[in-house]
This record gives C-alpha cells, sequence and structure tokens, in this order.
C-alpha cells in the first residue's frame, strides 16, 4: 500500500540513496554555485526541458507559486536547465521568479547526464526531480513524462518524509 | 493516476446535482487567460450534460503572474458571502481585462450586494485563507498549471477543447457507480 505514494524514477535517473554529483554552474551571468554552498540544507533540483514553455503556470511558475511551502520544510529550491545564463535571467524576469536558475550550459548537459537525465536525441534534460538531503545524499528521484509538469505533490510529500526520517534538527538553524 | 485530496464536500463552491454521475472540478485563476478560454467551453459542457453533471470550481490563483488573481478570487468568495458565487464567477471570467479594485466593486453592486460588506471583506482579506486553503489542495492533488481539471476526481491530462472534454465526461458518466 505504502509504497505506491510516491512515484519512482524509470529510467537512468541516479535513485534515492545515491551522492548527488557536485555541480559547479552559472545561476546569474559571472556568478557560479555548487552543490556544497547549500550543505546543511535540504535542495530540490528540478531539471526541465527548457526556458519559455509556453503556458500560464508552467513548471518553474508553479514552484514560484509553491514557494512558501517549501520554504516551510526549510528547502532550496533550483531549476536546472541546459539555457544559458542570459537566457535564464530573461525567463526569471519575465515570470518573476525567486529562486535560482542553474545553467547547464557548457559543457552542455554534463550535469544532466551525470544525473542520469540527459536525453540525447533532443539535446535537453528530462523533467526530473531531486530531493537531496544536507549531506548530498539523493532522498527521492522522478522523472515525469517530457510533456507532463510534475507538479509539486511529490516533492512536497518526499519533504514531509525527510522530516519525519530526521533525527534531530541540525544545530545552528533560526 | 493523481486525485482530489480532499474530495469535493460541502466546503466547496458546487452547481448542479449532488447526485450526478459526473463531477468536474476546475482549478482555476480569474486572470489566466486559459481559464478565460476554457469557460465558455465549460458553460457548454454543463450545458450538454444538465443533470448528468456536477461543477465544482477551486480557486488557484498564480500571484506573481496574475497579480489581479488573488484578490479576483477573494471577490467570488465575498459574493459567496452573500449568495451570489456564481453571477461573480461568471462577471470575472466575462471580464478578465478588469480586475481592479473598482471594477471588483462594481460587479458586486450590479449583483446588488451589499457593496459596503463586500469592500470591508476584501479589505480585512477575511477570504484569503479560503482561497489559500484552495490553492494548497490544487498542490497537493498535482494541480501542475491552469485550468486543471479533474472528472469524479481523478486529473484529466488530456486536452480540454470541447470534443475531447465533452467526450471524457460523457465516458465517465457511463460508468456504473461513478462520481
Amino acid at each position: 500500500m505504502s509504497t505506491a505514494t510516491l512515484p519512482q524514477a524509470t529510467t537512468g535517473a541516479l535513485p534515492a540513496g545515491t551522492k548527488l554529483p557536485d555541480f559547479h554552474l552559472p545561476v546569474a551571468p559571472g556568478r557560479k554555485a555548487s552543490l556544497s554552498d547549500y550543505r546543511g540544507q535540504t535542495v530540490i533540483l528540478a531539471f526541465y526541458p527548457a526556458d519559455w514553455s509556453p503556458v500560464c503556470g508552467d513548471q518553474m511558475s508553479l514552484y514560484n507559486e509553491v514557494l512558501p511551502d517549501f520554504q516551510e520544510h526549510r528547502a532550496q529550491v533550483l531549476g536546472v536547465s541546459v539555457d544559458g545564463p542570459w537566457c535564464h535571467r530573461a525567463f526569471a524576469e519575465a515570470r518573476k521568479l525567486r529562486f535560482p536558475l542553474l545553467s547547464d550550459f557548457e559543457p552542455k548537459g554534463a550535469f544532466a547526464r551525470a544525473c542520469g537525465v540527459y536525453r540525447e536525441g533532443d539535446g535537453t534534460s528530462e523533467r526530473a526531480l531531486f530531493v537531496v538531503d544536507g549531506e548530498g545524499t539523493i532522498r527521492w528521484s522522478y522523472v515525469s513524462p517530457i510533456d507532463v509538469n510534475p507538479g509539486a505533490d511529490g516533492i512536497l510529500e518526499a519533504l514531509e518524509k525527510l522530516e519525519s526520517n530526521r533525527p534531530t534538527p541540525k544545530g545552528g538553524t533560526p | 493516476m493523481t486525485v482530489l485530496k480532499p474530495p469535493v464536500s460541502s466546503d466547496d463552491h458546487r452547481a448542479g446535482p449532488d447526485g450526478a454521475p459526473v463531477t468536474l472540478t476546475e482549478y482555476g485563476d480569474y486572470e489566466c487567460p486559459y481559464c478565460g478560454a476554457a469557460y465558455p467551453i465549460v458553460q457548454e459542457v454543463r450545458r450538454a450534460l444538465g443533470p448528468n453533471l456536477r461543477f465544482v470550481f477551486r480557486h488557484f490563483p498564480l500571484s506573481q503572474a496574475h497579480p489581479h488573481a488573488q484578490r479576483a478570487a477573494e471577490a467570488a468568495e465575498a459574493a459567496g458571502a452573500q449568495g451570489e458565487f456564481w453571477k461573480m464567477h461568471d462577471l470575472l471570467f466575462q471580464n478578465q481585462d478588469a480586475l481592479e479594485d473598482a471594477d471588483l466593486l462594481r460587479y458586486a453592486v450590479s449583483l446588488k450586494l451589499d457593496g459596503e460588506r463586500f469592500t470591508r471583506e476584501l479589505s480585512a482579506g477575511l477570504h484569503t485563507d479560503r482561497v489559500r486553503r484552495d490553492f494548497r489542495s490544487g498542490v497537493r492533488s498535482g494541480v501542475n498549471g491552469t485550468p486543471t481539471f479533474f472528472i469524479n476526481g481523478v486529473r484529466h491530462d488530456a486536452p480540454w477543447d470541447l470534443p475531447t472534454l465533452t467526450a471524457a465526461l460523457e465516458a465517465a458518466a457511463a460508468v456504473p457507480g461513478g462520481r
């Protein structure tokens, strides 16, 4: 029964229990971020195929709206696509996104490849979600059909599960 | 399978008989152009299915993208507090380009609502939590944009053009014991 609550990754995405490969990717023109910058924090990595999906409430806009719920779990969401940092900047400004977008741009898709979610023929990543704990271990991963926005319910369930499994909160948090 | 959480209850805005074999639930945003495009389609399927359909509307304002959406949803609730949720719902979708506070009040007055009470409730944020609760239930139910439809509690991932939506609803109506 309970095994059916969280959908599991069906492709080559790195599964729960493995370490997320470190990354060093632009978050803005001229500025890079690494996984180690978020050590001690839960990180939600949301790979998506491309900026400028032509619908209201696309995946990134939805996460923008759900941000307060993610923050309640003290989780940082990071969007990732193969688009360059200038493209990300324009996209983020247009959609008023309040969280960072990483550019998996050079070498193209290298981070997606390392996570097992690169689409060779398309030259983009899958629509893949990873919830990573403060030690860098993947606690949940999921690959959505490429044309289906996975929503936020799976992420929230994974965050709740992570919280209920955590023995005590880490010291030093406000 | 992505299902509606919580299921439809007496807390919801429902149009059509509670015993209808099919319930269509929409998570929508009054400022979203796609919801605006879906509005006449929903009206048409409601006409076509008549007593076989119960329609439920839940708020899913994408406030970052649509600055008037939250307030408009609260206006529908404020009208609902005076018994005219659906008339306000219609006016909002028919006037998506005019959702400033003065417009909302104008619609309330045109529905012969108590304008003072309407304005007071909006200013006090009396309906903010209700709208937020709908939004959160949508997130939990796997709403991934607007509009998102559920047919008898199951997310409808196919397109919502008139023929497709009608066919899906009629198929659900033909399943015995559905709801």
